[in-house]
């Protein structure tokens, strides 16, 4: 039993095997953290690095957790604190890193595709942690597990991921996974923050009327609104965003069904999504967080036995 | 191909190992079966059902363990993991844990571990359909035993569930 690739770089190069698998197994890892000892000595003797370019509190914090609860050592790398600030090389960082034997790379980077670069020139396994605009494997993964657990399964699910498109990369990974695993997507948001070919190219529908788009699906993924990557304005104000795109109470209310509220996290509260809702008996925002320790522990797992670790370890 | 147990045999056997577990053991109320994933729960399912009816109206505790996390050969293959069911503490019980065929002892080795995660148990024995008694790599032995084989490790020993019987390959 083996998954088709060595690293997780992003959903588009996994199987829906693959991705059978490793929910299958966050689903006995999650058994394991409602144990009185939540821990395994699966990875006793792997040495993982958690290289953090860009800032993260959930991401980080969750695979510093998955990586104790299955015993494997980790060391924290946070760019301010380190010699990136003297100007060293990604490469040259990674490569004095590994000749201290470790095994794998968890990393996240502002660049896309800075973890691709990398899983050509190293040894070791590499798990995306988030890359840019590009993918969010791990989280799309926690979304899936999660809206399978609250709603018996991802076949024939209606998904809407709402907001922020464009500069998403947890959208373009839970699009990626949730067509590969047969449900139907939907994006909803401003034109301005929705790709223009999005619909032809990815295999989804695209709605401009956010009470439509709520009143067609089963599960809201909510995103944040990426101030930080916006250089230009593309909504007047996010008082006028919340208006036209905020997930409120009344807005759910209206509906003539019970739909299940998600979002990755951190909230802006009172811009795409209201505290109410957010903290309300339909969101699983909370539980997305506790499942992904699980699914991080499982992609960990996955990615650090076997041939693989046999191979790197040469 | 040989027939170790027929279907007969199989059966009589699983009653024997519930008596004795019975005759042996404290009380129930006290004591905690554990089947290993996969193929021990396939026989642990089949005690428990015998235990309670020979003890109708008494409460079994009976539980799933999965032992694939805690693996000696994690660095060589990765094994698919099965659930684990065990919603009650293990602290103070005497467990005894039920599985197939002992072969080389490291199945028991990793169970030994991972029940040490659900609480201190005061007593763990180790109750088996087959023992392959020439081939342990480890130093454990069952307490309750359904049948013991002399066999080569070119051999192959399967419960086959659907036919009922023990086959010898």
């Amino acid at each position: 039993m083996q998954l088709s690739t060595r690293h997780l770089l992003g959903i588009k190069d996994l199987s829906p095997n693959d991705i059978s698998i490793i929910l299958q197994t966050a689903g006995q890892f999650k058994e394991v953290l409602q144990r009185p000892v939540k821990k395994v000595p699966t990875l006793r003797d792997v040495t993982i690095v958690n290289l953090f370019y860009e800032n993260s509190t959930r991401t980080r914090i969750s695979f510093e957790l998955a990586e104790k609860r299955l015993s494997a050592d980790t060391i924290n790398f946070t760019t301010g604190s380190s010699s990136v600030s003297k100007g060293e090389t990604l490469l040259d960082t990674v490569n004095n890193i590994l000749s201290m034997k470790v095994d794998m790379v968890v990393m996240r980077h502002s660049a896309s595709g800075a973890p691709h670069f990398l899983a050509q020139h190293i040894p070791a396994a590499i798990v995306n942690a988030g890359d840019g605009v590009n993918e969010h494997p791990t989280q799309a993964l926690l979304d899936a597990f999660s809206i399978a657990e609250k709603t018996g399964g991802l076949e024939g699910r209606k998904v809407v991921l709402v907001g922020d498109i464009m500069h998403s990369r947890v959208a373009l990974s839970n699009i990626y996974l949730l067509r590969k695993m047969g449900a139907e997507v939907m994006v909803a948001g401003p034109p301005t923050l929705i790709p223009k070919y999005i619909a032809p190219a990815l295999g989804v529908k695209v709605e401009y009327n956010l009470k439509k788009a709520l009143q067609w699906c089963d599960v809201a993924n909510v995103l944040r609104i990426q101030l930080e990557r916006q250089n230009q304005v593309l909504f007047s104000s996010l008082r006028e965003y919340n208006l036209a795109y905020g997930v409120t109470r009344r807005l759910l209310d209206s509906l003539n069904k019970e739909i299940v509220i998600m979002h990755p996290g951190p909230i802006n509260r009172g811009v795409e999504i209201d505290s109410d809702v957010a903290d309300g008996n339909q969101s699983i925002i909370l539980q997305q967080v506790e499942n992904g320790v699980a699914v991080r522990m499982a992609v960990l797992y996955l990615l650090s036995g076997g041939k693989s670790r046999a191979a790197a370890n040469v | 191909m040989k027939v170790i147990l027929n279907q007969q045999q199989l059966h009589l056997t699983i009653s024997r190992l519930a008596h004795q577990l019975i005759e042996h053991g404290e009380s129930l109320a006290d004591t905690v079966f554990l089947g290993l994933q996969p193929r021990g729960v396939k026989v642990s399912d089949q005690v428990v059902a015998e235990l309670q009816r020979l003890c109708p109206g008494e409460t079994i505790y009976y539980g799933k363990l999965d032992i694939t996390f805690y693996r000696d050969d994690v660095r060589d293959a990765l094994h698919m993991a099965n659930q684990t069911d065990i919603p009650f503490s293990l602290e103070g019980k005497t467990v005894v844990l039920i599985d197939d065929v002992l072969y080389t002892g490291r199945t028991i080795r990793a169970a030994l571990d991972a029940i040490q995660d659900f609480g201190r148990p005061s007593k763990v024995s180790l109750c088996v359909l087959v023992d392959r008694r020439f081939n342990r790599e480890l130093p454990i032995q069952p307490d309750y035993c359904g049948k013991a084989l002399d066999t080569i490790i070119s051999q192959r020993v399967k419960v086959e569930w659907d036919r009922e019987e023990v086959v010898l390959y």
